[in-house]
């Protein structure tokens, strides 16, 4: 049981990373690392929301879809659920923990409409994974996320320095430079069979 | 012709509902559990609807309660005191941007109106007004450059062909200067300044505009040699080097840097500069910017931000010939006997000032002098003072 539970939590971190083997979250993933304070943030935001918001969603999926037969409704009632869960979170930090609002509330906002943070609960749902497996699932994609988003954020902090031709500044070069790292995440795709 | 267009309009209607009811509802259904025989699987419509009503209402009902339970009062001050602020978020007053001060210095009473440094004092008065809080005096500050060692005037110890950019060239075994204290020059400072405040001279410099530096120490941040500091503005006199080498290497290595001789100590009338480490530091409390170490420097090190000193001017109506003034004038510029009216000969007198200080029927006046006679001493030296 605790190795499937391993299992699954390395898989999504490391050989199914949502950046670099599923090519989700792009969107994110280029905006804020051009800075490592910025992702770092956005990390641990990222991680957080999509713990609850797997947990949210497993117990809507099994509780409330699952008995009346409307899992075809999985992507409205997910999004919703994410969406309000997330802007419950934006106004209660903004209450009690002002200064962590104002360090990561700008974040929440860019998640909500994230497809990673959709795409695990509808994995989970897929894999008619329990709790305990989604929350693994669930933690290994946000940890997955933060080191793709780690990596990247350092790798383009010395990219400033570097000197990259004029037609391959900015966007083109981080997009070939994550292509390479993609690459070298294929070479954890032997490590564990599922 | 309408009875045309009506039947074709009911032909794809109906089509378009046979579509929706054989195709796309069965396959929907497949996946609700339902059976797909063609028929619509109206539980599982009526379902749908309760569940999403369901859902709908309850994550409404939460987020208004969270709202309401949760409600943060603003305060209108801070909208005011934001409006206000300069929006550069510069950060030069210690809070996450100009939304972060703002917040705080309405709401916390211990929060300085004066801590914007690019709103100056026109915007201290302004959220003294809106806050109700004392504004308090606030002296005027400047980035300056602690460094006149440009490419021409020091040496290198080889040449840097990396990326043109001081955090890089630091790296390079501390850039390709040899004094390990002096600016390396490639913009850095330049690059960091919000205000466009900071321009390099030929001679690789930062030369830093009066007007538009805010003292927002931005520049102060970027620069890896810690050149440059915030100062104030009425403190114009400033020892231009960093050098913490023996005057024997900093002669070596650069032409107008500090060799901890000692003559600007002996000079200052009033005791303000101490050197310290093979350095030369001015202490601005003491200091009254007289000028008199700027003559004295060997080395031209320390330098003056005043471009154009006035001269001393006795009104020979006031004069009693106290003789007070030609005691302590440190160029002896001043002549005359007891008694009688004193004269000052322009073309010794500094500007200083110590005379008008000192006479007691406030007979002297310092006027500004014409433009010719100041004489420049230094190719960096008026590099420098262009921007000061």
């Amino acid at each position: 049981m605790l190795q499937h539970v391993l299992t699954i939590f390395i898989a999504s971190a490391l050989i199914n990373n949502f950046v670099f083997s599923r090519y989700l979250g792009l969107c994110i993933f280029f905006g804020v690392t051009k800075k490592m304070e910025t992702s770092i943030g956005m990390s641990f935001t990222f991680t957080a929301v999509m713990l609850i918001s797997a947990a949210l969603n497993w117990v809507i999926y099994n509780y409330v879809m699952i008995p009346y037969h409307l899992g075809f409704l999985k992507i409205v009632i997910f999004i919703g659920t994410i969406a309000a869960f997330v802007q419950a979170a934006d106004t209660i930090m903004k209450k009690v923990v002002p200064a962590l609002y104002y360090k990561l509330g700008i974040y929440l906002a860019l998640i909500v409409t994230n497809c990673v943070i959709l795409a695990v609960p509808l994995l989970n749902a897929e894999e008619n994974y329990s709790l305990f497996e989604s929350m693994a699932m669930a933690l290994g994609s946000g940890l997955g996320f933060s080191l793709a988003l780690i990596i990247m954020a350092s790798l383009r902090e010395k990219l400033e320095l570097a000197d990259v031709p004029k037609s391959f500044q900015g966007l083109p070069i981080s997009f070939v430079l994550t292509g390479l790292i993609a690459l070298a995440f294929l070479g954890f795709s032997g490590m564990i069979t599922l | 012709m309408y009875e045309q267009l009506s039947t074709l309009l009911i032909q794809i209607l109906s089509r378009t509902v046979n579509i929706f009811a054989n195709k796309l509802m069965p396959m929907v259904g497949v996946e609700g559990g339902a059976v797909a025989d063609g028929s619509i699987p109206w539980d599982t419509v009526i379902m749908t609807l309760i569940v999403l009503a369901a859902l709908g209402i309850v994550f409404g009902v939460a987020l208004a309660i969270v709202a309401a339970r949760f409600v943060v009062k603003a305060d209108p001050k801070v909208e005011k005191v934001r409006d206000v602020l300069p929006g550069a978020n510069c950060g030069a007053c210690g809070f996450a941007g100009c939304m972060g001060y703002a917040e705080a210095v309405a709401g916390n009473p211990d929060v300085a109106v004066s801590l914007c440094a690019p709103g100056k004092a026109a915007v201290a008065e302004k959220i003294a007004e809106i806050t109700g809080k004392k504004a308090e005096k606030m002296e005027p500050k400047i980035a300056r450059v602690f460094c006149q060692g440009g490419t021409s005037l020091s040496q290198r110890k080889f040449i840097y062909t990396g990326v043109q950019d001081c955090t890089a060239a630091v790296l390079a075994a501390g850039g390709g200067k040899s004094c390990e204290y002096g600016c390396l020059g490639y913009g850095t400072c330049m690059r960091a300044c919000p205000f466009d405040a900071i321009t390099m001279s030929a001679d690789d410099l930062p030369i830093i505009n009066k007007e538009k530096c805010t003292a927002c120490g931005k520049c102060v941040a970027a620069c890896p040699k810690q050149v440059i500091e915030l100062a104030l503005m009425s403190k114009a006199v400033v020892i231009s080097c960093h050098s913490r080498d023996k005057g024997l290497e900093v002669k070596k290595k650069c032409q107008v840097g500090c060799i901890a001789c000692g003559i600007c100590v002996r000079t200052c009338p009033v005791e303000a500069i101490k050197v310290d480490n093979n350095l030369a530091r001015i202490d601005h409390s003491k200091c009254i910017v007289c000028g008199l170490c700027v003559k004295k420097c060997p080395t031209s090190a320390i330098h003056d931000f005043i471009p154009m000193r006035p001269r001393a001017q006795i009104d020979p109506a006031k004069c009693a010939g106290i003789d007070a003034c030609s005691k302590v004038c440190p160029v002896n510029a001043i002549s005359g006997d007891p008694k009688a009216v004193h004269l000052v000969d322009q073309s010794k007198c500094i500007g200083c000032g110590m005379c008008a200080a000192r006479c007691p029927k406030q007979a002297i006046d310092m006027v500004s002098a014409t433009p010719g006679v100041m004489k420049k001493s230094h190719v960096a030296k008026a590099a420098v003072s262009a921007g000061a």
